[in-house]
């Protein structure tokens, strides 16, 4: 105790400090070697073609199941495109429906409201970016998919594709339905404090010209925080590609590609899988090293899409600079 | 005034800011087409909050019954023998604590170290992109790397152990280091962006009076710091609590919390267990056990928990003192 009142030597308490900082990047750097280590065999076996579509992945993955300790050359051969599918029609839905509300609730946040209602709503929508991501699914799995399934999917349109796979109600709508719900007020966040940090005379200067103040703002605050919309697209959409829980509750847990050849409606009514919610759902079998090296390889490419993400996110961000508008 | 009245009322555009403003009304119409959509987004959002929190509540009060919290989950045919939700919550709270213990020291001292020393300079970037990466990476994704590093022979001792010697790498310990994790980057972020706020002339006047620089982190400013370090624990909190994939993968995911070896408190670190947010995974119709009155019970406890979580960081984010310009307090 008394050394530790004593005054410690500066250089001593920067080193500890900088060895303890240096975990963390060394904690990132194992995490990479050890997810890709694991996910290696998948590579190994089947290039990148395992992205690729091909195959019946539920028996892929059955097969890898039903391997021992050993696992044959043959059973590593994944076509996991259904998957990668799923995740990218999710995600871009989601990010798109995302984007368009995140930019006229931030609108109605930064210009429109009274400050009384403004007060009110922006701890409101923070709290819907805090609502644990089980508590959607649990909402989605109890509410939403048995009133889609009960009420919106007609007896013709479950019949007119019988042959193909079962309508229940959970699919792909209501997953995009609560993603959107989900990553909306991250957006919004960062949209709300780019509007605020974009210099007023910008706007009162359109206005003074005569325009009306909203179209001053859509036309020059807006095209001027783009890059900080395109910033939180992106991050948003890391976000939407990791959900896991809520998908897998929720998307109906068939590894179905939703066709749009079908109709428009039956299409957001197909069941699907994402890649973070085939981890949720075979993580029983972990065991089994072929089924473990593809779930490896799932989380590899979830980790390197993130990653990349959010290098997008940080170059798209650096234009804002140059008016040093934060974002 | 009597001179300048009259040239006023004859000017033909009104002066008054409030009959200079245009009206909705005379604006294009598409122009009205976004006014109402913005707004309809912005209250719908706010209606979408309001429903979960109401929906939630109304379930909650109907299912939840106080003993419900004091029982133990056991295993039964119908919802009325399956117990209550006892061991999630000691989960919950024991996750948090292993989470938030090992998460701050090192946030604190990563964003200590960035803000007060950053040399050399590519070395702090690098560790704060690292930290940006873990704020990226899909909690799934942690999970995978906690199972792959706690499988290991080196930390078996750390984890549930299989009769046959195998190790499941699944413990409190190894779900608790991932869940530090998870609570490290708003943790970090807030009490880096604390400490770069803090005016200059504190650290001057600190080095003036002879102090190191060590004392006057310790002695200055993170004591003008403290409540933006409160806000990072909240938030971490909340998101430790929050989360499911983890628990899910790497805590066993057992009805009672199972404790694995003789020693007190270590066997308690090793031993397997539920969460909240694993219990309503569990009993929801996506797991295995269809006991919807039970997770709507427990969902209802964990909102309650990220609701007062939420209105925590308010109550920190608004009582915060500006430092005074002398003390720093």
């Amino acid at each position: 105790m008394s050394r530790l009142r004593d005054p410690w030597p500066d250089h001593r308490a920067e080193r500890l400090l900088g060895a303890v900082s240096l975990l963390v990047g060394a904690c990132v750097i194992a995490m990479i070697v050890f997810v890709g280590v694991r996910a290696w065999p998948i590579f190994e076996h089947n290039g990148l073609s395992w992205l690729g579509p091909g195959g019946n992945l539920e028996t892929q993955i059955a097969n890898m199941q039903a391997t021992s300790v050993n696992p044959p050359a043959s059973a590593y051969h994944l076509n996991a495109w259904p998957l990668v599918y799923g995740t990218l029609l999710t995600t871009s839905i989601a990010i798109v429906l995302g984007t368009v509300i995140a930019v006229l609730s931030s609108i109605f946040i930064v210009e429109l409201a009274p400050a009384r209602l403004r007060k009110l709503a922006i701890p409101v929508i923070r709290l819907l970016a805090s609502v644990p991501s089980v508590v959607y699914g649990l909402i989605g799995v109890l509410v939403l998919v048995p009133f889609v399934g009960n009420h919106l999917v007609t007896a013709s349109e479950k019949n007119s594709v019988q042959n193909f796979v079962e309508l229940t109600g959970a699919g792909l709508g209501v997953v995009v339905v609560i993603l959107t719900v989900m990553i909306t007020p991250i957006m919004i966040a960062l949209i709300c404090e780019a509007l605020m940090a974009a210099p007023a005379s910008w706007r009162e200067g359109a206005v003074a010209l005569g325009l009306n103040p909203l179209r001053a703002v859509l036309a020059v605050t807006l095209r001027a925080i783009r890059p900080a919309i395109a910033a939180a697209a992106v991050l948003a959409a890391a976000r939407a590609l990791g959900e896991a829980v809520m998908i897998q509750m929720v998307s109906g847990g068939s590894s179905y590609t939703p066709n749009f050849s079908h109709g428009a409606l039956i299409f957001f009514y197909e069941p699907l899988r994402t890649l973070a919610s085939a981890i949720v759902d075979y993580h029983e079998g972990l065991g089994a090293p072929a089924l473990r090296a593809t779930l490896y390889a799932f989380g590899a490419l979830l980790l390197f899409s993130a990653f990349v993400l959010s290098i997008a996110g940080y170059l798209i961000k650096l234009p804002l600079r140059r008016y040093q508008v934060r974002g | 005034m009597s001179v300048y009245a009259p040239q006023l009322e004859t000017g033909s555009p009104p002066t008054s800011k409030r009959g200079r403003r245009s009206s909705p009304w005379t604006w294009r119409w598409r122009d009205r087409l976004v006014l109402a959509c913005a707004w309809t987004a912005g209250l719908g959002l706010c209606a979408i909050a309001a429903a979960i929190v109401l929906y939630m509540g109304y379930r909650g009060i109907e299912y939840l019954r106080p003993g419900l919290l004091f029982t133990r989950p056991a295993i039964g045919q119908s919802q009325s023998q399956t117990g209550g939700i006892l061991d999630p919550l000691i989960g919950t709270a024991l996750l948090t604590l292993i989470g938030i213990g090992l998460a701050f020291p090192l946030a604190v001292a990563c964003a200590v170290w960035i803000a007060e020393y950053g040399r050399p300079s590519w070395l702090a970037r690098v560790v704060e992109s690292s930290i940006e990466i873990v704020a990226g990476t899909p909690d799934i994704v942690l999970a995978l790397f906690g199972l792959s590093i706690f499988q290991l022979g080196l930390f078996a001792p750390l984890s549930f152990r299989a009769e046959g010697g195998g190790v499941y790498g699944r413990s409190f310990v190894a779900a608790g280091a991932m869940m530090s994790l998870i609570a490290l980057p708003p943790l970090f972020a807030a009490t880096r962006d604390g400490l770069q706020a803090v005016p200059e002339h504190m650290r001057e006047a600190a080095f003036a009076l002879g102090k190191t620089r060590i004392a006057t982190i310790r002695r200055v400013l993170l004591g003008s710091v403290r409540s933006n370090i409160a806000t990072g624990v909240t938030l971490g909190v909340s998101r430790i609590i929050g989360d499911t994939a983890i628990v899910l993968l790497l805590l066993g995911e057992t009805l009672h919390i199972e404790t694995q070896g003789p020693v007190p408190v270590v066997d308690l670190l090793r031993g397997t267990g539920s969460t909240l947010t694993s219990y309503v995974y569990d009993n929801s119709p996506a797991g295995e056990g269809a006991a919807p009155q039970k997770a709507y019970a427990a969902a209802f406890v964990l909102l309650v928990f990220v609701l007062g979580l939420n209105l925590l960081v308010e109550r920190i984010g608004r009582s915060r003192p500006a430092p005074s310009p002398l003390t720093g307090r």
